[in-house]
């Protein structure tokens, strides 16, 4: 008989070495005269499990992780290939493994399970069933079911989606061209989700962004995706062909007489074209100059015509709407924050990976219940939750629920749902710096608070940390991050001192122990 | 984008990538990027070429090109290696990893080694935040990036490895 075998095929997995696994899972089974097919899935997103190689028995897949290249033989000798669970790595069935079990994947229900390249295995779970009722819908109808839904853009900007998209559908295109844009530049440090739905299933997005551009008369969609992530790219524009092919994508889509088309478009490193406006320059081959709002990308937007602009987990939430109905979406949550989010559970952490889950749990279960506490051991001492522009939070806000509103309570901010934590062994005026120096590096430089208020902002950090009049320069730059937060044009500059503020406000001792020993220093 | 399979400026190359692009809309960036996939860096000849494609301004064309951390007007070494410098990398030893590597390359940040091998750049996030410090050598991703580990990527940069099966 032939023994089914799955190997992770995602960036992380890769860059464990799941390429070579999945070889050499094939030279020894030729070796041993064992018939084994190796199929390559996405990954389950239990990334210290990785790689994690998946075996199908007739009671489901039981997992072997982390497996390295050392571990193939004694496999084989411990018959894994049956499932048998008698060997060190076994994880035993992997659906059963806590971590994944106490998840609730709506938007990555395949995650790990499909081949992200087959249409078939997308089909053979619900894939395309959103898109099929949507056809029957009117696009008021699909457009309702968005807002029924209570999605929020999930890019975090946390706008109603359906409210946009409302806007969109209402508005009189001057050339007759509306256009759907997919925010794939995906730049947040701790963020890998974006990833995760473009590399291990591409069809959900196509999905997704299909019945938004059904939804507000859009032909035309445009994924932009930033050039870090070279194997979604690979897997989008493979996936985009097969869908073409299959009269999912082009003129008549399934003999709907519907029409859209799609096309992946590579970004160049730039931070700042995750921000809407930001974007479109960048699409239309300009600068990534910001642009100042209104008017609205919905009312005037890529070249010039309104146009939807959605993160790839709010497109990527769309197809679960369309077939599991709005009301299934919004039944979950917690206040305004209706659905799941995919955290995303990284830096220093022993077990990291991606947990889908309602909204409303607190950092602490995030962080431990799931994460495990760090990696390194040692104790936890700050976290920070939403990219680079958001706050670092101390342990006293660690039983905040995670949710929109309860985040911006604190003045912290959710964002994309990226969680990176830090050991004790951290400086955090030197986290303070770095906020400013990324901002520096990435600031489009059109307006002068960002551009400049940044770079003033590394030099201030630098005295303040030599000790250099530390109570005068920690009010200077509480002033620079003020001038930042009121007076930039957009978040770049407008949110780089939520990280600093907060890592002045509560770890203040790392910002002032370099003030004694210099003083110290002078006397002497 | 594997630099070493890249090829010698040619005009005629160039302006077949730039045509077979020039009607899409907004076809700089894909413009810029497929020449710098060719010839891995965008020459300035390109930039005439291009500019007089798309009818703009060689000053708007360099613009762009600046503006974009990706694009190089230099040739660079026959290897690119990015190591990411965000913060989920930093949580995890990612800013001793890009001193050791400086030291042991003996360049900084944007520079290419004297035997023209390797050059070293940042990156802002690979998106392999669970498993950092992490770098990029091609298109190939590497996680768990300690300083022994980066020694024995580099060593396999050094010479061309032989294929083998594996």
């Amino acid at each position: 008989m032939t023994f089914r075998i799955h190997v992770p095929s995602d960036t992380t997995a890769k860059a464990r070495g799941a390429d070579r696994i999945a070889r050499l899972i094939e030279i020894v089974a030729e070796e041993h005269k064992i018939d084994v097919e190796v199929r390559r899935n996405g990954t389950r997103g239990l990334y210290w499990l990785e790689t994690l190689v998946e075996v199908e028995t007739d009671e489901g897949r039981y997992g072997f992780g982390p497996v390295k290249e050392g571990d193939i033989e004694s496999l084989f000798a411990a018959e894994f290939y049956n499932g048998n669970i008698e060997h060190s790595l076994a994880v035993g069935l992997v659906e059963e493994i806590p971590y994944l079990k106490r998840q609730e994947r709506f938007t990555f229900s395949r995650l790990g399970i499909n081949d992200p390249l087959s249409l078939e295995d997308y089909q053979a779970k619900d894939g395309f069933k959103g898109l099929a009722n949507a056809i029957k819908l009117s696009s008021q109808d699909i457009v309702d079911a968005v807002k029924e839904s209570g999605l929020r853009g999930r890019g975090g900007a946390a706008f109603p989606t359906g409210i946009k998209w409302q806007t969109v559908l209402d508005v009189p295109s001057p050339k007759n061209q509306k256009y759907i844009v997919c925010n794939a530049d995906e730049g947040d440090s701790g963020t890998f989700a974006d990833r995760l739905v473009m590399e291990c299933d591409p069809f959900m997005l196509i999905e997704g962004m299909i019945i938004a551009g059904l939804a507000v008369g859009a032909t035309q969609g445009y994924i932009y995706c930033r050039s870090e992530y070279p194997l979604a790219i690979e897997n989008l524009n493979s996936a985009i062909q097969t869908a073409y092919d299959h009269n999912l994508l082009g003129a008549d889509i399934q003999g709907s007489g519907k029409h859209f088309d799609l096309e992946v478009r590579m970004g160049a490193g730039a931070y700042i074209c995750g921000e809407e406006t930001s974007l479109l320059e960048s699409l239309e081959g300009k600068r990534g100059l910001v642009r100042a709002k209104p008017p609205l990308p919905a009312i005037v937007g890529l070249f010039g015509q309104p146009t939807v602009v959605n993160n790839v987990l709010s497109l990527a939430a769309v197809p679960f709407i369309l077939d599991k109905g709005a009301k299934a979406y919004a039944d979950v949550g917690v206040g305004r924050s209706r659905g799941t989010l995919p955290f995303q559970v990284a830096g220093n952490v022993k077990f990291g990976g991606l947990v889908e889950l309602a909204f409303g749990p607190t950092l602490k279960e995030l962080m431990f219940e799931f994460g495990g506490g760090t990696r390194s051991g040692r104790p936890l001492r700050a976290v920070q939750v939403g990219g680079p522009l958001g706050a670092y939070l101390p342990e006293s806000q660690w039983d905040t629920p995670l949710g929109y509103e309860e985040f911006s309570q604190k003045q912290a901010v959710l964002g994309h749902g990226g969680i990176v934590m830090f050991d004790d062994t951290v400086d955090m005026s030197e986290q303070a710096r770095f906020s400013m120096e990324f901002c520096v590096a990435e600031s489009c430089g059109k307006c002068t608070p960002c551009r400049i208020g940044s770079t003033r902002g590394v030099e201030v950090i630098d005295r303040i940390r030599a000790g250099k009049n530390v109570d005068a320069n920690m009010e200077l730059l509480s002033d620079l991050c003020e001038t930042m937060l009121d007076g930039s044009l957009c978040a770049m500059g407008g949110m780089t001192p939520f990280p600093v503020q907060s890592a002045m406000q509560h770890f203040t001792e790392d910002f002032v122990k370099n003030a004694a020993s210099a003083t110290q220093a002078k006397e002497v | 984008m594997t630099t070493s399979k890249a090829v010698a400026w040619e005009p005629v190359t160039a302006q077949a990538l730039i045509d077979d692009l020039k009607s899409k809309p907004g076809a700089l960036l894909p413009i810029l990027h497929a020449i710098q996939d060719r010839f891995s860096f965008i020459p300035e000849e390109a930039v005439a070429l291009i500019a007089q494609s798309l009818t703009l301004s060689r000053a708007e064309v360099h613009g762009v090109i600046s503006f974009y951390h990706h694009f190089r007007t230099q040739q660079p070494g026959r290897h690119m290696v990015e190591i990411c410098r965000a913060e989920a990398c930093q949580a995890q030893g990612s800013r001793a990893l890009e001193a050791h590597a400086k030291a042991a390359l003996g360049v900084d940040y944007h520079q290419t080694t004297a035997d023209r091998n390797i050059t070293l750049e940042p990156v802002y996030c690979l998106g392999n935040c669970s498993c950092g410090p992490s770098i990029r050598v091609g298109d190939e991703i590497h996680a768990d990036v300690d300083a022994t580990r980066f020694d024995e990527l580099v060593e396999g940069l050094k010479t061309d490895r032989v294929e083998i099966l594996l």
